[in-house]
Formats: C-alpha cells, structure tokens, sequence
C-alpha cells in the first residue's frame, strides 16, 4: 500500500502537451477517481504513475521515494486495462499465475496456487479457471483482469476505465464489487473515467481532470456542491447544473437578457464587488422547483421520464433550464408553469473566468 | 444459421463455383503436367496428343538420382537377375547405372542440389523471417527517428529489379570468394527477403496491441521476456505467413543462383535446366526433377496452413 505524489508533471508528445503542470496527492488506502473526457490526460498520468512513460518535466514519488529510474517492472503497481488486458492463448488460472511468476518476484509454487485461489474465490471465477480467456463474457474477462492484479498484493492499482467496455448492468454490479474489494484490501486506488457517475459513486476523493490540468480535486460530495469552475460544473451531474448569465442587482439574481429575476441568498455576504458585474448563476435541477406563485413564468420545452422522477427542461425567452420534479408531478410540453430555486443552493461564477466565486475569493 | 437465401443468391454461388473450378483447373493443369510426366515412360513423355492413360514408373526418380550411361548391348539375364529392382527399372530404359571400381552407385548431381536447395532456402528464411520480426517489432513499439524515411530505404531495396545488379554482385562476390558458396546465397537470399520480411512483419506487429506487453511490464517482467512470452505467440500466424513467402522466394530464385554457382553451392532451380541441353533430353527425368522440387514448398505450406488464411489477407481477418 502507498502513497501516491504527482509533483508539477508535464508530458508532452511531439507537439501535443498532454499533461501541464499536474499535482495530485493519493493518500494511502485511498479510492482516488480521476475524471475527465476522452484526451484529458487521463491514461497518461496513470502511464506515468506505472512507469509506462516518463514525464517531460516533474517527478513521481510512491511512498515518498523519486521512481524516476524506476521501470514499471521495479515499481509493483497492478494496471487494469479497459480491454487486452489478458493474454490470449492462455487459460484463466495461467493468466492469474503471470504476474506472480516473473524471474524478479517469482514465488514458490505453493504460494502461487494459494493465491490464485485466493483470487478466484474473492471475484468468483473459480469455475472459469481452466478456461481459455476468449471464451469468458465481458465481464467475467474484466473480473479476470482485476484478479490479475489483486494477486499481486501491489503497492497500487491503476485502473484504466475498466467498467466501460461493459454494458450497464454489470458495471453496476462491478461498480459496487470493485468498491467493497477496495475497502477489504485496504489498499490505495487510482480510477480513471469518464463517468462522472462511476466518479461520484466510487470515489473518496475525485480529481476533475481537463486538458491536462486538475481543474479539481476533492470529495464528491465538494466536486458535486461546489464546483470549482463552470466546465466541473456542466461535467459533473446528470443532468448537468444549469449554467445562466445574469448579475447581482440589488441582491436580486437578473439574467440577461432581463428575462427574469430571483433572489439571491448570498448577495449581502458577496459584496459591492460583485454587484452589476457579469456573472453565471449555477443551480442544481434538483434545486429548481415548480410553484403556482413562484416568481417566474416558462414554458415547459421537453420533459423526459425517468420513473422516480422527471426532468423538465424549461423555457423562458430564449433561455432553457433543467429542473428535476418527481414524477407524479403532471405536465405537458408548451404548458406554462411558474419555478423558483432554492437560492441557498446558488453558485455565482465569473463570467470571464468561469471561476467559481467562492473559491476565487 | 439457417440463412434464407434467395434464387438469386443460389445462382449466383453456382456461377461463382464453377468459375473458382475452371481457375483452378487452368492453374492446377501445369502441376498435373508435370506430375503425370515425371511417372511416365519414356517414350510416352512427348507424344502428340499427350497421353493421359499410361502405367505408371518409378524409373524416372531412379533415374533422376544416378549416373547412367547408354547400354550398347542388352544386360545378360545373369546381370539382370542378380540387379535390385531399381537398377532393372533402368536397364528397361537401355541404360544402366554407373558404379565406381568398388561396385558403388554413382549418385547424379541432383540430391546435393536438393540438398543446397534446403539449407539455403531453410538458413536464409530463418535469418530473414527472424531480423525481419526484431526490426518490425522496434518500428512497431518505439520511437524511431526518421521512421518512414528508414522503412522507405528499407524497401527501397525491392525496388530495382535484382538482376540488375548481378553483375557487380557477381565480380564483388568474387573478389571476396564467396561465389559457389552456401553462405554467399544465404546472405543473399536473406538480404533480398529481409525487406519484404520487415514490412510484412511490421503490420502484424501493428495489429497486436502494445497492452499485451505492457501488462506483462507492469507484471514484472522486463521487455525481453514479454517479447518472448507475449508478442511471439501472438505474432505466430505473421511469423507463418511471411516464412512461406520468404522460403518460396529463396526456394525459387534462379538468376542469381545460375550466376553465383556453378556447382558446389549450386541450387537445384539452375541444375534442372541444365540437364536438358546434354544430348536428347529425357524430359521424364527432368519432370520428376521439378516434381521433386515442388514438394517442400507444398509440404511447408500445408504444415502453416492454419496460420496461412489470416496471414496471406495481411490480417484482414479478425479472429
């Protein structure tokens, strides 16, 4: 189990920057989620964490000690791949005796045999052991690979998107077993996606990743609440806060094109500073709620159904927003409903940075 | 799966099969040719219309591998009795086999050339196929500076047509005595094929995931052992394929085989040949030469059959 440091790592490939200037701290024992888009940098930091690649500029340290010299052999991380992470050609039981029979840390037979069963039971594939891997389902091939590395017993494991190449079910299923295996190992992961759902479910902490910068790192809980920039928070949450222009006049929220006006709970503490400046207000849907008096008129646009609830997506002007009811509520497209937010739950954004205000100040 | 097929599909299936029937036959018919000629007698070898109907010899081969001379007289019966069945075969023919003074056959030029034929087509396959695997694994899987400039050289040596420069390979050869040599073809051979080995060996090495390996990296295994544990295995059905090409190149060569040797090293593509210009040729021999000559391709072939069928469509067959 370790501890794992990214110090101001820069990677770049020929003449794309894939990485700039990324610090990342994972505590030992820890269910660290790094999420991103497709060509965020993802993969390549949990490349140079196995030693796969070596960063341009910065250091890695496990435990504390500079790896730079360390190849991905001497580095005893686990890596679990989104696919071909299993050789082909061999049965199930060879493919989890592999990692365990290198000349460096080649153990005895006993211990071998031991551990692998070990495995087996804990992911329960033991039925599968005599198998070719290309006679395994999906997800029994993702179950493999993940005992690929639990038999290790590494200092890390990296996942590289491992839940995505399956379909939905099972990567709720996996998503839950993967969770309590960490907490039974006790040992310290690193998660890459791109689903901000695996993110938020999985992780103790998650750091948001965009064009190869941490844009932010914390619990879910913070990541979801109080994004720190307008891309967390459009990327985080299905669906996504709502994003509106607007400014602070008179403690009142006015969006812009004056379509509308609501209160706004933290005027006073915001300050003269940001009185009439360009902002953009981000509500949760969650926090936007259909009321007969409530201050503003829409029209309803769309509402999708999604049993426990719905999700409408609301009119005003030219201006559309999201906002989440339960599903008894009774609604038809083009009816006119009044909504209101819940103004504690407001996040002002700059207009021009997209900074969050609260973490700006 | 019971697919439903329309009338449509099924004539035209018809249509393809007879066609696929008429290639090969027209493709086969040479083989046959030789084939048929090389187990008949003599005097049925070159009639007009060729005779397709005959009883079948052995004399040919037993003719292909001795020394004969003409026999001016018939053998006694004493003589013919107390020959094996092989040396009869050819006094039927009205030659008998040339034995030294301790009574020992006298073995044609032909097994030696068979013989040259493997171990330089088998030696330069082997360092062809194998540099070529090695070279396409490093294109492949590192960053080479100037890479395409580098595989374009490398294939740039295909381009000229190679008897072009059999000349100075002759007179540079003989300055440094390695004519009629085995290693002066095989470093030949495996030259002219390296090419060839290398680009083809680049594109199954492409197509097999670099995640393999480096799953064995992390693993804890260095670069060699994944090499050697992972990637061969995988690259087993192109390793195959670019083999047989290789070996049919090497095995066939004739230009440069007939200009660097001449006898001690000599292949058997330049030797056949040259057994027709003596005298009236016997061609049933010189077929069974060629029949003889045609087996190790075919047999290599059938052996790698099953890595043949991915390998010869470069991989455009998904397992």
């Amino acid at each position: 189990m370790a501890h794992i440091q990214l110090k101001n790592i820069s990677k770049t490939f020929g003449n794309h920057t894939a990485l700039t200037g990324l610090d990342l701290d994972i505590a030992d024992g820890e269910f660290f989620v790094l999420l991103g888009e497709t060509g965020a940098g993802k993969t390549t930091t949990l490349r140079l964490i196995a030693g796969l690649e070596k960063p341009s500029e910065g250091q890695v340290f496990i435990d504390g000690v500079d790896v730079a010299d360390w190849g991905a052999a001497e580095r005893d991380v686990a890596l679990v791949l989104q696919q071909y992470s299993l050789y082909p050609r061999y049965t199930v039981r060879e493919n989890l005796e592999f990692p365990l029979k290198p000349k460096i840390r080649r153990l005895p037979d006993a211990e071998i045999k031991d551990r692998v069963d070990r495995a087996a039971r804990t992911l329960r594939i033991e039925h599968l052991l005599d198998r070719k891997t290309d006679r395994l389902s999906g997800g029994e091939m993702q179950r493999v690979s993940i005992g690929r590395a639990i038999v290790r017993k590494p200092r890390v494991f990296l996942m590289d998107e491992p839940l995505s190449a399956l379909d939905a079910k099972l990567r709720e299923a996996l998503r839950t077993e993967l969770k309590n295996l960490q907490i039974q190992l006790g040992a310290t992961f690193l998660f890459v996606t791109h689903d901000q759902i695996e993110a938020m479910s999985m992780g103790d902490k998650v750091g948001v990743l965009n064009h190869g910068r941490i844009i932010q790192t914390g619990t879910p809980h913070e990541i979801y609440n109080n994004p720190r920039d307008t891309y967390v928070a459009s990327f985080v949450g299905s669906p996504p806060m709502n994003l509106i222009d607007g400014r602070l006049v008179n403690g009142r929220a006015v969006m812009a094109p004056l379509n509308f006006e609501l209160p706004f709970a933290g005027g006073a503490k915001a300050g003269a500073a940001t009185e009439g400046r360009p902002l953009v207000f981000g509500i949760r849907p969650e926090d936007v709620y259909l009321e007969s008096g409530a201050p503003v008129e829409a029209r309803v646009h769309d509402v999708e159904n999604h049993g426990v609830e719905k999700i409408l997506t609301l009119r005003v002007g030219d201006t559309t927003l999201r906002a989440t009811v339960p599903a008894r509520t009774d609604v038809a497209i083009e009816q006119p409903v009044r909504f209101a937010w819940n103004p504690d739950k407001v996040v002002l954004f700059d207009k021009g940075s997209g900074v969050s205000l609260r973490h700006a100040g | 799966m019971a697919a439903v097929r329309t009338s449509s599909e099924i004539t035209f299936n018809r249509v393809a099969i007879v066609a696929v029937l008429l290639v090969t036959i027209i493709f086969l018919a040479p083989i046959y040719w030789i084939a048929s000629t090389a187990f008949k007698p003599r005097n049925l070898a070159t009639t007009i219309p060729p005779t397709v109907v005959f009883q079948p010899e052995i004399s040919p081969f037993v003719k292909l591998f001795t020394k004969r001379s003409q026999l001016r007289s018939p053998p006694s019966p004493e003589e013919y009795a107390a020959a094996p069945w092989w040396e009869r075969v050819v006094f039927d023919g009205g030659e008998k086999i040339v034995r030294d003074g301790k009574g020992q056959v006298q073995w044609s030029g032909y097994p030696s050339r068979f013989l040259n034929s493997l171990i330089i087509a088998i030696t330069s396959t082997v360092l062809a196929v194998g540099m070529g695997t090695f070279t396409a694994y490093g294109f492949s899987r590192f960053k080479v500076k100037g890479e395409a400039d580098l595989l374009f050289f490398i294939l740039s040596t295909r381009m000229l047509p190679p008897v072009v420069v059999a000349i100075p390979m002759f007179l540079m050869y003989r300055a440094v005595g390695l004519n009629d040599t085995h290693i002066g073809l095989i470093i030949l051979y495996t030259a002219f094929n390296l090419s060839f080995s290398v680009w083809l060996m680049k594109g199954f090495m492409d197509e097999i995931p670099k995640e393999y390996e480096e799953a064995a990296l992390v693993d804890g295994y260095t670069r060699m052992e994944a090499f050697f544990k992972i990637v061969l295995p995988e690259a087993a059905t192109g390793i195959a394929a670019t083999a047989v090409f290789c070996f049919i190149t090497a095995w066939n060569e004739y230009a440069f085989a007939l200009i660097m040797t001449n006898r001690r090293a000599q292949t058997a593509p330049p030797f056949i040949p040259s057994q027709v210009g003596s005298g009236l040729p016997d061609w049933t021999v010189i077929a069974a030469g060629t029949f003889l000559f045609l087996l190790p391709v075919a047999i290599f072939t059938f052996l790698l059959r099953n890595h043949l069928l991915r390998g010869m469509s470069f991989g455009a067959i998904r397992k």
